[in-house]
């Protein structure tokens, strides 16, 4: 009705307003079409904002949980105590820490030189058809379910170290200090490194790979024309320039172990000491929280401590991703 | 032989052993879970309740634990659908290359490094405080947050594949960015969309340590949002708790039907790049 929205006599509405047919607009409820756009947008950015403080505001719950045992004692006590008594108040975090320590080590030592080289190889070496062959494979490997990894790890791996691994090592690289087993099970920080190790495959492989992409072509290019062979090109150029996102991708697989809840928990044997050996129980932190949390409610600052120990576990986790994220972002955009 | 070709050969011989193991790694856990799970697969297992005695040996299957499994996965994808389709469009389609963007991307991939337990306790404090016993909601919602970062990322992705000139012609047109958004990308990018909620879907399902305190486990179905729920992951965990051999097998069957699931949702995803075409401009 075009008289009406040109015709209109009301005074109240600017005259510019009144020519662009604003007063009809502002009247309806249900927004026109730049309306609907403008309004989604808003919700859309609030969406986003929270997405984005979400990281903070879980950090501050998990702190304003923990925060009845960081006031009755000390962090740097609660970290470095290796007693676990909670009945009597005692929380010492230390063999959690180590445990979780021992296991992701054992794991990125397993883990890192074959995801490296299988990385530089897809990337550097494989033809197009090779690579797309494999890679669908190593993405399926990264959407098994870490429970289907710790039942692998209790039917292989805990019986392949157990009987083969353990007295094998013992008695050929027994004087090494971290190599001597007293632990016939198998069930320990090997196996837990183990399983560990096969689940960062991927994240290192994934994230390496993307990386050694974004080196120039030209570089390389640059050192075969010089004579260089294609191993010398990779580990003397292209190694060279991707090292910092390399460093990131191997970060990232450290945190991812890091983190890893119910493939350790059933293979690494669950006993609160600090290791002393590869073949040694642990106890990791994440073990500590799935298999204590929620009970025994009753007992004080339990409950606290807890949340404390995933405080930690996140805090370390949060770094970590946070400075190897900032490096690979700005690969990518160099690239 | 030189000693530069020496070593050219050596490294390729290593490079090769190494992918040979990490494919080797897939394979022998694939295997070993169709070994062992496959010998208790019967039709009982995945269409019964457990029975009384079921955790001695007794009748009954896991159909709790496959139904709880869906309900929770499927709820946590729909709720995560719900947030990530409007913040990947807002990052790809509003806000691309803004500070405000290149922060919330750095968020999410914080959000996707925090370990699963994390999501799990700190679902279950909010529970406690808000006075809600263990239940599929929570479960839900412990998942959601999960699942979230892995479908904007992927959506993320699948809407920078949408050509440019595309939206630049539905611009040019006159259209709003939303009604470009919905209309143009989204129908664009539709099979890279369906393989991000996918993915999120299998790794949702496959995750224990979020719903071990927020969904809880029960030996029946879920009637409401507020009974507690069983999921597979827990009911290979628990299981494998018990003393008794023959429940233990089920539970390795439990991990072959996870498995399978979670495989049939890879390849799915993978087919889904293919089909789903209708509305797609090449």
């Amino acid at each position: 009705m075009k008289t009406e929205t040109f015709g209109s006599t009301d005074k109240s509405i600017p005259a510019h307003d009144r020519r662009r047919g604003v007063a009809r607009r502002q009247l309806r409820l249900w927004p026109n079409r730049h309306g609907r756009d403008r309004w989604a947008r808003r919700s859309m950015a609030l969406l986003v904002a929270l997405v984005t403080l979400l990281v903070p505001l879980i950090a501050l719950a998990l702190y304003e949980r923990a925060r009845p045992i960081l006031a009755d004692q000390s962090l740097r006590e609660l970290l470095t105590s290796s007693v676990w008594h909670p009945l009597q108040g005692a929380f010492g975090f230390l063999p959690f820490i180590m445990g979780t320590l021992w296991v992701t080590a054992v794991a990125m030592l397993i883990a890192v030189p074959p995801s490296l080289l299988t990385a530089v190889y897809l990337t550097e070496y494989a033809s197009t058809r090779v690579r797309n062959l494999v890679m669908p494979f190593i993405d399926l490997l990264a959407g098994i379910p870490s429970v289907v990894y710790g039942v692998w790890g209790m039917l292989t791996v805990v019986p392949f170290v157990g009987t083969v691994a353990a007295p094998f090592l013992t008695r050929y690289l027994g004087f090494i200090p971290f190599m001597q087993s007293d632990n016939p099970t198998g069930y320990g920080v090997l196996a837990g490194g183990i399983v560990l190790a096969v689940m960062t495959f991927p994240v290192i492989i994934a994230v390496t790979g993307e990386v050694l992409c974004a080196v120039p072509q030209g570089l390389r290019e640059a050192s075969w024309s010089l004579g260089a062979t294609r191993w010398q090109t990779t580990h003397l150029v292209v190694l060279r320039r991707a090292l910092p996102g390399v460093v990131a991708a191997i970060v990232l697989g450290f945190s991812r172990a890091f983190g890893e809840t119910m493939a350790v928990l059933m293979v690494v044997g669950n006993v609160a000491q600090v290791p002393h050996s590869i073949f040694d129980a642990a106890y990791p932190l994440t073990a500590l929280i799935a298999n204590n949390y929620g009970e025994m409610m009753s007992i004080p600052l339990y409950d606290a401590a807890l949340l404390c120990a995933a405080l930690v576990l996140m805090l370390v986790v949060l770094l970590f991703n946070v400075i190897s994220r900032l490096v690979l972002s700005r690969i990518a955009r160099q690239g | 032989m030189s000693r530069r070709r020496l070593e050219e050969g050596f490294f390729k011989v290593l490079m090769l052993l190494s992918t040979a193991v990490v494919l080797g790694s897939l394979l022998l856990i694939l295997l070993t879970i169709l070994w062992r799970g496959l010998p208790s697969l019967n039709l009982a297992m995945l269409t019964q309740l457990p029975q009384g005695g079921y955790y001695l040996g007794k009748e009954g299957g896991i159909l709790n634990a496959i139904v709880g499994s869906l309900y929770l996965a499927g709820g946590a994808t729909l709720l995560s659908l719900l947030f990530s389709l409007p913040i990947a469009i807002y990052l790809r389609l509003y806000a691309n290359q803004t500070r405000q963007a290149e922060v919330a991307r750095l968020a999410l991939d914080v959000l996707w490094g925090i370990p699963s337990i994390v999501y799990g306790v700190l679902g279950f404090a909010i529970m406690l405080w808000l006075g809600m016993r263990a239940s599929l909601l929570g479960g839900i919602i412990a998942l959601a947050l999960l699942e979230l970062p892995i479908m904007v990322r992927g959506m993320d992705e699948a809407l920078c594949m949408v050509p440019p000139a595309l939206l630049e012609s539905s611009s040019a047109l006159g259209a709003t960015r939303l009604e470009t958004a919905v209309k143009v990308a989204v129908r664009q990018a539709f099979p890279g969309l369906l393989t991000a909620v996918l993915l999120a879907f299998g790794r949702g399902i496959g995750d224990a340590a979020s719903v071990l305190f927020t969904a809880g486990y029960t030996d029946r179905l879920p009637g409401s949002l507020l009974d507690p729920a069983a999921s597979l992951p827990l009911a290979v965990f628990f299981q494998l708790g018990t003393p008794f051999p023959a429940v233990q097998e089920r539970a390795y069957t439990a991990a072959l039907v996870l498995t399978i699931i979670v495989l049939a949702l890879s390849l799915i995803s993978r087919q889904v790049g293919r089909r789903f075409t209708r509305h797609v401009v090449r």
